[in-house]
């Protein structure tokens, strides 16, 4: 089983790479920016870090968006982080930019929920730390963890859905002031806020569960 | 919901070895890096951190490989600090394995450097370490708490009050504070819970509370009355005194939002 790792140079993607190297130690993982090897991969994982925009912008330049679509119909897809935010409609970091659209939501900085709740006055940005998230739906990610484990975050934009929107792609929310979604899926593609690779043994069993699973 | 507090087991390493100094000096060998790492993760640590603690002193570079080692088997965050002086080293760690970057010489030599590595990798990745002592600062002639910064492993003085130093250091776009109390460092008296409460109350970014842990009661105080957001100790974890999960048992039935 081959399992590509989207490089957009941007951030370390070795812990991503030698946390699945640990769970599905007979795959194969490739760290890679190559449009080919992502279209002939069996899994795709799409992590993240840093700016949103930024990250399109080496999305675009590394000529990857069509293979990212691909994937996102096609195979078992697991976003992480930014790599996450990046499939909601739009988001406001970096003066605006859109998404790919797979999710109705925004993903909007923290201290836009911040300002209006008192008990939020301390709480820092980024959010960095082990967090709970409560598991909204079962899904095979979810299998062998439990409801209210703590995960490992660390961002300072949190996606939330539009009003209105149909709930049924959150898997997972937590709450850092405001809540917002920690987790999100559809069909084949799952994708997570927090940091799986960071998140001792029950980050270690998403990304099993993750390397097993057939995307339905 | 508030994020969990962080334990965090520290090592101190040396040639290659984890070590544990009583006020800086007096080494005790504690064991290869990556077995205790890995222990530690076994046990269920929120973080790791790992300073070279000579690396400054002898300008040796940070042992990369043991990074390397640690960072293949241990799926928690890992903070690695000792000798971090250009944004090139800063780099090959993070490549190496790291999460996150300890910064404290260069920081006092070059204030810049924090801003630049802030802006450069990320605040979220750049820890400023502060190793502080308490002073009298007569020439300044009040009476209140004051803590004085040191640099090279706590053997110069710097004359830069560490409060002050802390707020500047997160106004430079540093992500957390790495507070070492060098009174309380390994003397097993419990941190000086002033000194964290100063730093926290007047910064927005994490505070680490370090030096001077005996035993679990501690690090309850560390949190409740130092107002930190994570303990960090070695000798009580590296001779099998506790375990982590002893540790974290405590400061939960201390009613401390905790991972267990």
């Amino acid at each position: 089983m081959q399992i590509a790792v989207i490089d957009l140079g941007i951030g370390n993607l070795r812990s991503v790479e030698q946390a699945l190297n640990a769970v599905a130690p007979n795959s194969n993982v490739l760290v890679t920016s190559d449009a080919e090897t992502i279209d002939q991969a069996d899994r795709v994982v799409m992590p993240g870090q840093g700016a949103v925009g930024t990250w399109f912008n080496a999305l675009s330049e590394r000529g990857l968006e069509q293979a990212v679509r691909n994937s996102l119909d096609s195979k078992p897809m697991l976003g992480i982080c930014v790599g996450m935010q990046a499939l909601f409609d739009h988001c406001e970091e970096d003066g605006g930019v859109d998404g790919l659209e797979l999710f109705a939501g925004e993903v909007r900085h923290f201290s836009n929920f911040h300002q209006q709740g008192a008990t939020a006055s301390r709480l820092k940005i980024p959010q960095m730390g082990w967090n709970q998230v409560s598991q909204r739906q079962d899904h095979a990610l979810w299998q062998g963890i439990d409801d209210q484990s703590h995960f490992y975050f660390v961002h300072s934009f949190c996606a939330n859905l539009k009003l209105n929107a149909e709930q049924d792609c959150v898997y997972g929310e937590a709450d850092y002031g405001h809540p917002f979604i920690a987790a999100v899926g559809r069909d084949n593609v799952f994708a997570v806020q927090f940091h799986p690779e960071k998140s001792h043994n029950d980050g270690l069993q998403l990304l099993k569960n993750f390397t097993q699973w057939n995307g339905e | 919901m508030p994020l969990a507090k962080r334990i965090i087991p520290c090592l101190d390493v040396d040639n290659g070895r984890v070590v544990k100094g009583v006020n800086f000096v007096g080494i005790r060998d504690a064991g290869d890096p990556v077995e205790v790492a890995k222990r530690y993760n076994q046990q269920g640590a929120d973080e790791i951190t790992f300073l070279d603690i000579t690396a400054t002193s002898d300008r040796r570079d940070t042992l990369l490989h043991v990074v390397e080692e640690v960072a293949r088997e241990v799926f928690i965050p890992l903070t690695v600090g000792g000798g971090v002086r250009e944004l090139q080293d800063v780099h090959n760690l993070l490549n190496a394995g790291a999460d996150k970057i300890s910064v404290n010489s260069t920081a006092v030599f070059k204030p810049e450097f924090i801003r630049e590595a802030s802006s450069h990798f990320g605040s979220q990745c750049i820890v400023v370490a502060i190793d502080a002592k308490q002073t009298q600062w007569l020439e300044k002639g009040d009476s209140h708490d004051r803590w004085e910064i040191f640099t090279h492993g706590g053997r110069k003085a710097t004359g830069i009050d560490a409060v002050e130093w802390a707020i500047k250091m997160a106004d430079f776009g540093a992500g957390e504070i790495l507070l070492t109390s060098m009174d309380g460092d390994g003397t097993k008296a419990g941190y000086d819970l002033k000194l964290t409460k100063a730093v926290s109350d007047a910064t927005l970014i994490p505070v680490i509370a370090s030096g001077g842990v005996g035993n679990l009661e501690h690090l309850v105080e560390g949190v409740k009355l130092g107002g930190a957001d994570a303990v960090l100790a070695a000798s009580i974890f590296h001779f099998g005194e506790y375990t982590v999960q002893q540790a974290k048992q405590a400061m939960r039935d201390a009613g401390v939002e905790i991972r267990l």
